[in-house]
């Protein structure tokens, strides 16, 4: 589904991130963890397409296509899409306008799947405005399940979040990523950021990375990553993990 | 259901213009209608009980009690403006009465559209007595022709009795050769509501208008909005004025300004003379290319207990947000639109759903066209 050869990203004058090298399966969910600064939230970014992040070396093929040169919405078209962990707050439109402009010539029933995410009194509030946590992430879930991505990335979909919220983001994440259907079946990829691992219970993932300083430097069972960080903290784990 | 409104000699291009200021010739969803075409009375009628649609002239005749309000909201001294059309032997515009109680659910409409003249003027009164409630739609429209050039005038009084409402909505569609002065007041009494819409969204040489409320009674309402864009070469000098008279009477003046080349001054004034008044200034400009958006918001509270508050504020579109719908799948244009379209996506509380459909529908031809 998604392949990272050898990428360098500059924000600014400085590079962020150092020769990333990353694969992630058709039906694959992977979960990024790492201390804050690392550069995860950059790396996302960049595989959107944010013009802020500029690739400097390397590669994003994504269903076998470079899509390295290629807009955000070029992108998304294909297939990507993305959780923000603080998306902007847009003055004046309104979320369900958003979503009928996202939803274009599909036949969504926008008001339905609102309601699965309790955002069905939101529609004719101003995207984000005096959005609590809890809010902004259902609001970015039900823009996922409207735009129906092949390849989802999450940044921190629990910050924020209290626990009733996070079940019920986690199981529509997990709809998302197709966890209701056999592993065989499943076509759809992740690739999630998280602290504090409450969203593993939903989301059945594959495989974990560490990433330190703008580079991925261990990858293994997520669960056991997360276990190792919660005991030892960062500093140790990527000493073990170095060795 | 009305006869349509009969326009010899209009261009089909002319009779677009007049809809898309929103003026339905075919009568479908109006309940009465003032044409005038230049300084030609057109038509004028109104089928809804209760409410007469006159023009200014014959209604004098027929009221003399008029002489109570006519230049009594406005100074026939104020400007030059006021001088011209105060000194016409020949006075033309309109007089709309809706008496004690009656209310219109389908709006009246006004158009005053400049054809051949250099300049038009017009003299309106509008009055809602006791208990009353009427809504009017007013398209201003010039014709098609460039480079003739032209200036309208409008002198409009508005009085809103006890418990009573009016709503106006003014879309303009003029030429990018034309002058337009309207000079406008309104008295509102008590419990009275006056909700004052604005729309410009096409080319207009000079525009220039600062309607005044005085709110004289007791939890008087008056809602001023305005939604216009400055196109190159157009000098928008526009405002609102809210004078807070009695105790409970608020005031809220909303403007919406995007500038892509043209100049636009969004002034607003909120004055509180007495305790237990309340006003809200807001103006949000968004500068799309090269012009000039100059806001000048003033309060001025002169007692303990009045409450008024501003908020400014003057940019670009912003970039995350713009990459934010296109990580949806919008492309740029299409991203930049839905922004600009939320930007301007005004709802007037009180106004009626049709009125408010026809703002939306002015906004959409904006939209078509690239804004």
């Amino acid at each position: 589904m998604l392949q990272i050869k050898n990428l360098s990203v500059n924000v600014g004058d400085k590079e962020v991130l150092h020769d990333i090298n990353l694969t992630i399966g058709g039906g694959e969910t992977h979960v990024l963890m790492g201390p804050n600064g690392s550069g995860k939230t950059t790396l996302l970014m960049t595989i959107m397409g944010f013009s802020s992040y500029v690739i400097t070396k390397g590669q994003i093929l994504f269903k076998g296509e470079d899509v390295t040169a290629m807009h955000a919405h070029e992108r998304a078209q294909r297939g990507v899409g993305m959780m923000f962990q603080r998306p902007p707050t847009i003055s004046g439109l309104k979320l369900g306008k958003m979503l009928t402009a996202i939803s274009k010539t599909k036949e969504e029933n926008i008001p339905e799947l609102a309601k699965i995410v309790h955002m069905d009194r939101f529609l004719e509030r101003d995207i984000n405005k005096g959005f609590s946590g809890g809010e902004i992430k259902r609001s970015e879930v039900l823009q996922l399940m409207i735009q129906n991505p092949d390849f989802v990335m999450l940044d921190e979909p629990e910050s924020g979040v209290d626990l009733e919220n996070i079940s019920l983001i986690g199981r529509n994440i997990g709809g998302l990523l197709e966890k209701d259907k056999h592993i065989v079946d499943r076509k759809k990829s992740g690739l999630v950021i998280t602290h504090t691992g409450y969203i593993l219970d939903y989301i059945d993932a594959d495989k974990g990375h560490v990433m330190c300083d703008g580079e991925v430097k261990c990858h293994g069972n997520p669960r056991e990553i997360l276990k190792e960080i919660q005991q030892r903290g960062y500093k140790e784990c990527l000493e073990c993990r170095s060795q | 259901m009305q006869e349509p409104v009969k326009t010899p000699g209009l261009s089909s291009t002319d009779k677009e213009r007049l809809s898309q200021a929103g003026i339905d010739l075919e009568m479908k969803n109006r309940c009465g209608s003032y044409l005038q075409m230049d300084q030609d009375m057109v038509h004028a009628a109104c089928d809804e009980s209760g409410i007469e649609v006159l023009p200014y002239k014959k209604a004098i005749e027929k009221y003399s009690w008029l002489q109570d309000y006519a230049w009594k909201a406005v100074s026939p001294d104020k400007d030059d403006i006021t001088k011209y059309v105060a000194a016409q032997e020949d006075p033309r515009g309109y007089v709309i009465i809706a008496h004690k109680g009656s209310k219109n659910v389908l709006p009246i409409q006004t158009c005053l559209f400049l054809g051949r003249d250099k300049i038009q003027h017009a003299h309106n009164i509008i009055i809602a007595e006791e208990g009353a409630e009427l809504h009017i739609i007013s398209g201003c429209a010039s014709g098609s022709h460039v480079g003739k050039g032209g200036a309208h005038y409008g002198i409009s009084e508005f009085y809103i009795k006890k418990d009573a409402k009016i709503s106006f909505t003014m879309i303009h569609y003029w030429g990018e050769d034309i002058e337009v002065q309207p000079r406008s007041a309104s008295i509102v009494e008590e419990n009275g509501v006056f909700l004052s819409n604005y729309v410009c969204m096409q080319p207009v040489k000079k525009i220039q208008m600062y309607p005044t409320a005085t709110l004289t009674g007791a939890n008087s309402l008056a809602r001023f909005s305005s939604i216009v864009i400055s196109l190159p070469g157009s000098h928008m000098d526009l405002g609102s004025r809210a004078i807070l008279e009695a105790p409970g009477a608020s005031a809220e003046l909303i403007t919406r300004a995007i500038t892509k080349g043209g100049t636009i001054i969004s002034r607003g004034h909120i004055r509180g003379n007495v305790a237990g008044t309340r006003g809200h200034l807001e103006c949000k400009g968004l500068i799309l290319k090269d012009g000039i958006i100059y806001a000048i918001p003033e309060i001025e509270g002169s007692v303990v207990g009045t409450e008024l508050s501003h908020e400014a504020a003057v940019g670009k579109l912003a970039k995350d947000e713009i990459e934010y719908l296109m990580a949806r799948g919008l492309d740029e244009d299409e991203a930049t639109a839905t922004i600009i379209r939320g930007f301007l996506d005004v709802k007037i509380s009180g106004l009626p759903e049709a009125l408010q459909r026809q703002i939306d529908a002015s906004i959409d031809v904006a939209e078509k066209s690239g804004f």
